[in-house]
């Protein structure tokens, strides 16, 4: 009699061979085996990931999942970040507070990107959860050091407070006063967001001497360099660091002083920080430069002889963000010092300059895509490019996972031959078989569409911008990318034919923006009948939609899966086709 | 799975006539821009549309807003001028920066949300180009060529949203109202008057989610006093003062947030000037 493999194991040997699996997206295909397995995974599923916090309500993941640890949340589409989504739009991560609050007390992390938080839900956080140990905010507003003055008073076991690209309301209270004199278990400090009153650097240096397991630590602007050199001695165990603001006098005693305290910190792989620095204090880190694997001088002015100098020193680095001020001499200089780069982010130090203030061009990346063998991420501002060297770039580097070009005036065509780009980034998508992500720029007509949908099958988020002439661009993308999840358009001719054509494939992913697009009302309307599990949002602070003739275009649209249906918490300017009666006919 | 939709009727005219709309927005933005050079004078009835392309059609049928002193009414605003504090190191800026938008705007610097840079890094650049062009004149500044100044740098603190620098880049503001806890954002470059502004943020508090009207709730008349609320704002200095007294420019160089407040704690707030030529006959809105 032959047995079937799942009967011979007791769920306690299937519960132990899926701890080994962390990945999410493999945790959702074990579920899928059986029903036994999705039985026993749901109950033994520790962290929970929820890409969009509107596609399922806090119950449902509750429900399913009754014994998980970590939750990570996202809320706002990412043009939020460009100040796309207006303010108010959604993001409230309380519903979800209060329900984990009575049902998950042994939760120990909470992980939010772009969502609403109020001191109210750092209150509750703080009272509910008595073993919680790990809060990372990134780009998250509405709360104040109130709120974090609860955190840092009441979790006893906190071992992560990261606020990366936060928005705090300072309110003068010294809220670091409120860990505890007994508290010492803080691994991971981010606060380079805060402004200037929010922060007590005697408090902040007692906390650091009594944290001895304190690895990351990330200062904000307002610490001084000359006090830096008080918490780096008292922390020479840290791996990663972010300075304040990098200016003082240019005094022999104060520079002596903190290059001294950094070179005792044989730890350190990584540095951040750099504001307003004073070349002549560079040097002060390069004992440390050696070992470096990350490092982000993108709010550093310094020009680049400084650079060239600095990053020849550091052989090892993995990461680099940095300004243009870098410009094509630097980067040559980083393709031949730095074999191990995996990402290189360059941002415009002059972004609305009509002029170029510095020489950085296409052959700065061409350089390091020649020069660093190992390139997989790439986030580049520039203002001229050419299909030459995109290709070049593509033959170079067939590992890209992420491919993000910003050339900064919309619709620039090739510089050589005037045409559009469309065969450059064709390049990219052929040669980069695991693209993962892709953002466009330039002038680029359908073709560049056609070569997407052809070519970039395991494309997952894609960002479009000034681009395309007719809706056959936005067909080749639904179409043909399989593996697409993330699609966010702006300010292309896409309307009604393409996206009603490709209504299944929405269901497929996880959102679509789309503004100052094409797309009418009423196809916006047909498409919410049709697909009921999608929330099709309009949004538009112009007034209700339906005050203007169905033809007209929406101003912004956000579409999205869901389980949980239509949300609640819409605020005036966001319209669903649910409030429309005319829907309900027929 | 693949199984489209075909697509019934009526969509077919969209594309051609949208594609005209998206070309008279970018026509928009540009009149919009020059209404702004040519400096302090009003423009009533909303907003011209500034960069969020909204379109004059759909401003019109909203209404006008009470009239609100501005420049015009004085014949000199700096020296009549009874506060004290922020406003006059703001004139200087303002009238840099007038001379600074007189050149014809490239297109990126006039699309909302273009270059795709979060708002953290840009405060961060305009805090150091502000920094920067503050320090220009100044003697015993070590290192006046390079771009960074170090010694005397006035650090703003980062992570908040500064407001617009001299080339009006950036322009959201937080907005708080009395009552409830949330903040909202405005962007300042949307607008070019106070009425178009206090229009703006009537609809963003005083619009309940439900009603499709432009019911007035009590809230309304938020610059003339009349109301139960009123349009507060925090300037440079830290001071908190009325909204309105100031010439828009001057407003929106020196302004840092703002607060909607019960005119009961109003009080103590700098005062508004010259009272009797507030012509207040602004209808509901």
């Amino acid at each position: 009699m032959h047995k079937k493999m799942a009967f011979s194991f007791p769920d306690e040997v299937l519960e132990h061979v899926f701890s080994f699996i962390q990945s999410d997206k493999d945790r959702n295909s074990v579920s899928l085996v059986c029903k036994s397995w999705y039985e026993i995974e749901r109950w033994c599923r520790r962290k929970v990931f929820v890409g969009n916090c509107y596609a399922v309500s806090p119950r449902m993941v509750i429900k399913r999942f009754p014994e998980f640890r970590s939750i990570e949340l996202k809320g706002k589409p990412h043009f939020a970040d460009f100040n796309l989504v207006p303010d108010g739009w959604g993001g409230y991560v309380f519903p979800w507070i209060v329900e984990m609050a009575g049902a998950v007390p042994w939760l120990e992390e909470i992980k939010l990107k772009r969502m609403v938080v109020t001191d109210e839900s750092l209150e509750l956080i703080a009272k509910s959860f008595k073993n919680f140990k790990v809060l990372i905010l990134s780009s998250c507003e509405g709360f104040s050091t109130d709120g974090l003055a609860a955190i840092a008073a009441s979790c006893k076991n906190l071992k992560e407070l990261d606020l990366r690209d936060c928005e705090v309301d300072d309110l003068s209270g010294h809220w670091l006063s409120h860990f505890p004199d007994t508290y010492t278990s803080l691994v991971a400090l981010n606060i380079s967001c805060l402004g200037s009153d929010e922060v007590s650097l005697s408090a902040l240096e007692r906390l650091v001497g009594r944290c001895t397991s304190l690895k990351t630590l990330r200062l904000n602007r307002a610490v001084p360099l000359d006090k830096v050199a008080n918490i780096l001695r008292r922390a020479p165990q840290l791996v990663e660091f972010g300075t304040g603001t990098y200016a003082a006098e240019l005094r022999p005693d104060v520079y002596s002083d903190f290059a001294g305290a950094f070179s005792s910190c044989k730890e350190l792989k990584s540095l951040s920080g750099f504001w307003d620095v004073v070349p002549d204090y560079l040097p002060a880190i390069y004992p440390v430069c050696s070992k470096l694997t990350s490092l982000n001088l993108s709010y550093a002015t310094i020009q680049s002889p400084e650079l060239i100098k600095l990053v020849s020193h550091c052989p090892n680095l993995q990461r680099l963000l940095v300004l243009d001020y870098i410009e094509d001499s630097g980067l040559e200089a980083l393709a031949s010092s730095c074999k191990d780069l995996q990402e290189l982010r360059v941002f415009p130090s002059d972004p609305f300059g009509v002029e170029p203030n510095v020489s950085l061009t296409e052959q700065g990346l061409v350089a390091v895509s020649s020069g660093c063998p190992k390139l997989q991420s790439v986030l580049y501002f520039c203002r001229r490019m050419s299909n030459e060297a995109l290709v070049t770039v593509a033959k170079n580097c067939p590992n890209f996972t992420r491919f993000r070009l910003c050339i900064i005036e919309p619709r620039t065509a090739d510089y050589l031959t005037l045409e559009p780009l469309d065969v450059g980034f064709g390049a990219i998508v052929q040669y980069c078989k695991d693209l993962q992500r892709l953002s466009l720029s330039g002038l680029l007509t359908d073709r560049v569409f056609e070569y997407i949908g052809t070519y970039a099958k395991k494309l997952e988020m894609l960002s479009v911008a000034f681009a395309g002439d007719s809706d056959l661009g936005l067909h080749h993308v639904l179409s043909g990318c399989e593996s697409l999840r993330k699609l966010e358009i702006r300010d292309c001719p896409f309307g009604d034919k393409a996206l009603l054509a490709n209504a299944a494939k929405l269901e497929t992913m996880r959102s679509l923006w789309m503004s100052s697009c094409a797309v009418s009302f009423g196809a916006c309307k047909l498409l919410a009948q049709k697909m009921p599990r999608l929330n099709v949002e309009v949004i538009d602070e112009r007034g209700p939609p339906d005050s203007r003739p169905e033809s007209c275009s929406v101003d912004k649209l956000y579409i999205y899966r869901t389980v949980a249906g239509s949300r609640f918490d819409m605020p005036p300017f966001v319209w669903t086709m649910e409030d429309d009666p005319s829907l309900q006919l027929s | 799975m693949e199984g489209g939709l075909v697509l019934l009727g009526g969509g077919s005219s969209g594309v051609s006539t949208n594609e005209s709309a998206v070309l008279s927005k970018v026509e928009v933005v540009s009149e919009a821009e020059s209404e702004l050079e040519l400096g302090l004078g009003l423009s009533l009835g909303g907003g011209g549309g500034g960069a969020t392309g909204k379109t004059k059609a759909a401003n019109s049928s909203w209404g006008e807003c009470g009239r609100i002193l501005t420049a015009k009414d004085f014949p000199s605003v700096v020296s009549q001028r009874s506060n004290n504090g922020g406003p006059f190191s703001g004139t200087k800026r303002a009238a840099e920066s007038v001379s600074h938008e007189s050149g014809s705007p490239s297109g990126a610097s006039q699309v909302v949300g273009w270059p795709p840079i979060r708002s953290y890094r840009m405060n961060s650049l305009v805090n150091q180009a502000k920094a920067q062009r503050g320090d220009e004149g100044d003697s015993g500044v070590v290192e006046k060529d390079k771009p960074k100044d170090a010694l005397k740098k006035k650090l703003n603190s980062n992570g908040k949203q500064t407001t617009v620098n001299e080339k009006g880049h950036l322009g959201f503001v937080k907005v708080n109202i009395d009552g409830i806890p949330i903040g909202r954002k405005v962007d300042l470059n949307a607008h070019s008057s106070y009425e178009s502004l206090a229009q703006a943020l009537e609809d963003m508090f005083l619009r309940s989610a439900n009603s499709l009207e432009k019911e007035p709730l009590a809230l309304s008349k938020l610059l003339d006093g009349s109301s139960e609320f009123v349009l507060t704002y925090e300037d440079k200095e830290g001071d908190w003062m009325l909204v309105g007294d100031v010439p828009w420019r001057m407003f929106v160089s020196s302004v840092r947030r703002l607060r909607i407040m019960r005119t009961s704690e109003a009080n103590g707030l700098a005062p508004r000037f010259n009272e009797s030529n507030e012509r207040q006959k602004s209808k509901p809105i």
